[in-house]
């Protein structure tokens, strides 16, 4: 307790200090709240990132329009489409859609895809990660030579593999995202539980005669959950931007009614001389998405890690 | 002692006749690593302990105490050590039990407390998980019963307020607490044996009392017998029955804790005795250290592994095979006789010593809250 006083003392802004009365007596995870609460950038983060949330959930409500089908067909010209208006936020994309719905509705196939497959990276990487590293032995070695070698392949190449294995679908680009992402999880889980094994507390649990297998599972796994939880906020921001990658090369959804930001990246690709806000805009909605997964993975990396604050 | 747990002590493994409830016989363990000479860390120590009977080992940092116990456990890691001897626990030896066997008796029949108790619970599971999981596990008890014996455990350990407690992590608790939470699980189901690896050590002073007291207390009521490892020998003075005192691996005194203070003679045995502050001497007689460190120390193939510490120690120390024996008539007369492996045991050679380090009467030591025992 005494050392995650003597944190959050040195790390209040002076002249803001604690009575220390308050601060004692609290735990770790109060103190690491603290220091979330106190950071700027997990503001904005979780800002961004509930703002997403939001809209991905609300899509209905907030779009004016349908998703589907190019209602305005007829005001596009080979050399122009109509920009902003009233009827019309962003103006409209170059089939016809109004392109306010489509970043709208793109929202939720990013939520849906990019939390889908981090949910079953993690899981994958869960299982080879308490075998490799609650086990050990030969089991450790056989489970990080796949890692490795799931390691070595590039992470896109692996997810065309994949899409074109599965066939064209968001399915095979959940899948893909998630392959991608278990090597990282299943080793960031094996360095944490073998640095649990030497733990005091894990000896004096072999003393009270309990099961290797329920020291592991039920003790040593939740205290090594915290790393992992910030790894998959990080992943997130990458599945977002994988997600758009993947569907901007051809390996998404088949149906053109579906709205996602990387398609239409491939869309506005064609008219980009003459109408680049087609692209800015859901280039911007990537970016600003990945980057408020970002900011809050990292100020809950170094809310969790009293040493990343220096 | 409620019904249940007496239908398992009857169900419990009987210590034969003429046998000690834990005997421990020439226990060596080695550390071998690859490419490196092994170590050897406990070099065929011997001793016996009866139920009720609180036995000390006492050494300094280094000299195989914790290993001792953690051999006794099986609790060594498997790859790295090498350990031989016997260690029978009840009539079985419980370094060739099958590990299975080995872990159904730890934390049922065999407990232990650790040194520290800040790091020796799991900081993210509450207390009351951690206290029921050993009930759980060995009595085959519910949620809700375990959790009501819980409470009855802390209760019993004095911690005030337990169903609270129960639902409290650790770092809500302090540090006397928590070594009282971890007592309360070594011994929940009331283990045949307890080894006690400093459990003070890292507590301050006023706990270290407390929590002495309440191991004293809770062995005498039900019998335990106690392996109590310390450096301290104000705890061995104010608990212990019987005390070993290990140098480099080997036992070299043994005796009543009477004997013991009363004439130490390992020379070794009466340096520790002189580097404890004395209440009964008005600080008129000076601290006498011993020089030196543990890794100052000749193999026990070559002599007494002490010589290079000892201010006695001359070339007959320098000779394989010095035995653990009574080294006077009236050693041998005690029970048990009080031994020491010693060429030249104190207080029965003539030789004089620096002043200061001559045994003189019993020595009275500090207890760790002040008060003054004399063994």
């Amino acid at each position: 307790m005494t050392a995650a006083t003597t944190v959050t003392a040195a790390t209040a802004e002076p002249g803001q200090e604690q009575p220390p009365g308050r601060v004692s007596g609290t735990g770790r995870a109060r103190a690491s709240w603290d220091r979330l609460r106190r950071d700027p950038a997990a503001w904005v983060g979780a800002a961004i990132v509930t703002a997403f949330v939001v809209v991905a959930v609300a899509a209905p409500l907030i779009a004016p329009y349908e998703p589907a089908g190019s209602q305005w067909i007829r005001q596009i010209t080979p050399s122009d489409v109509p920009g902003p208006s009233e009827e019309h936020l962003l103006g409209l994309d170059s089939f016809g859609s109004d392109l306010f719905t489509q970043l709208v509705y793109g929202a939720r196939q990013s939520l849906v895809i990019g939390v889908v497959s981090t949910l079953l990276g993690l899981l994958a990487g869960t299982v080879l990660g308490v075998l490799s590293g609650g086990i050990g032995g030969w089991v450790d070695t056989a489970v990080m030579r796949v890692v490795d070698i799931m390691l070595s392949v590039p992470a896109l190449l692996l997810a065309v593999s994949v899409a074109a294995m599965v066939g064209r679908s968001s399915t095979s680009v959940m899948v893909a995202i998630a392959v991608a992402q278990v090597p990282i999880f299943a080793r960031l889980l094996r360095a944490s539980l073998l640095s649990q094994r030497g733990q005091d507390y894990v000896l004096a649990l072999r003393s009270l005669g309990l099961r290797e297998r329920r020291i592991v599972v039920s003790h040593m796994l939740p205290n090594s959950l915290g790393p992992l939880l910030v790894q998959a906020t990080l992943v997130l921001a990458t599945a977002v931007i994988e997600v758009a990658a993947l569907s901007f090369l051809g390996l998404g959804d088949p149906d053109p009614a579906v709205a996602e930001w990387g398609r239409m990246l491939v869309k506005a690709q064609e008219r980009l001389q003459n109408d680049p806000q087609l692209a800015l805009w859901p280039g911007v909605c990537i970016a600003v998405t990945a980057l408020g997964f970002t900011l809050l993975g990292e100020s809950l990396r170094q809310a969790l890690d009293p040493r990343a604050r220096r | 002692m409620s019904a249940a747990a007496d239908a398992r002590r009857a169900g419990a493994l009987p210590v034969p006749p003429g046998e000690s409830l834990l005997s421990v016989r020439d226990l060596r363990v080695q550390f071998v690593r690859r490419g490196a000479a092994p170590v050897t860390a406990v070099d065929g120590v011997s001793f016996d302990v009866g139920a009720g009977e609180i036995l000390g080992l006492v050494g300094e940092s280094g000299c195989g105490k914790s290993v001792t116990s953690l051999a006794v456990m099986g609790l060594l890691p498997r790859r790295s050590s090498r350990v031989s001897g016997e260690v029978r626990f009840a009539g079985r030896d419980l370094l060739t039990l099958p590990q299975q066997q080995l872990r159904d008796l730890r934390g049922r029949e065999l407990g232990m407390v650790f040194q520290d108790p800040m790091t020796s619970l799991n900081p993210v599971l509450t207390l009351g998980t951690q206290v029921t999981e050993v009930l759980r596990r060995h009595e085959g008890m519910g949620r809700r019963e375990a959790r009501e014996r819980a409470a009855d455990l802390l209760r019993g350990v004095g911690i005030p307020d337990p169903a609270r407690r129960l639902g409290e992590y650790p770092h809500q608790l302090s540090g006397g607490m928590r070594q009282r939470a971890l007592i309360a699980i070594a011994l929940a189901c009331r283990p045949r044996l307890l080894i006690a690896d400093e459990p003070t050590t890292a507590l301050d002073v006023t706990i270290q009392a407390q929590v002495l007291d309440l191991l004293q207390q809770l062995v005498r009521e039900s019998g335990t017998a106690m392996v109590l490892i310390t450096h301290d020998l104000g705890v061995v003075a104010g608990l212990c029955d019987r005390v070993d005192v290990l140098y480099a691996g080997r036992v070299v005194e043994s005796a009543n804790r009477r004997d013991l203070f009363a004439a130490p003679r390992h020379r070794y045995t009466q340096g520790l005795l002189g580097s404890v502050p004395r209440t009964d001497a008005n600080g008129k007689v000076p601290l006498t250290p011993i020089p030196g460190s543990v890794r100052d120390m000749l193999p026990w193939a070559d002599g007494c592994a002490f010589l290079p510490r000892c201010h006695r120690g001359d070339d007959a120390c320098r000779t394989a095979g010095i035995d653990l024996e009574p080294r006077a008539g009236a050693d041998a007369a005690s029970t048990p006789p009080h031994r020491a492996r010693c060429v030249h045991p104190a207080g029965l050679d003539d030789a004089p010593g620096p002043a200061g380090a001559q045994p003189a009467g019993a020595h009275a030591v500090a207890r760790p809250d002040g008060a003054e025992v004399r063994p």
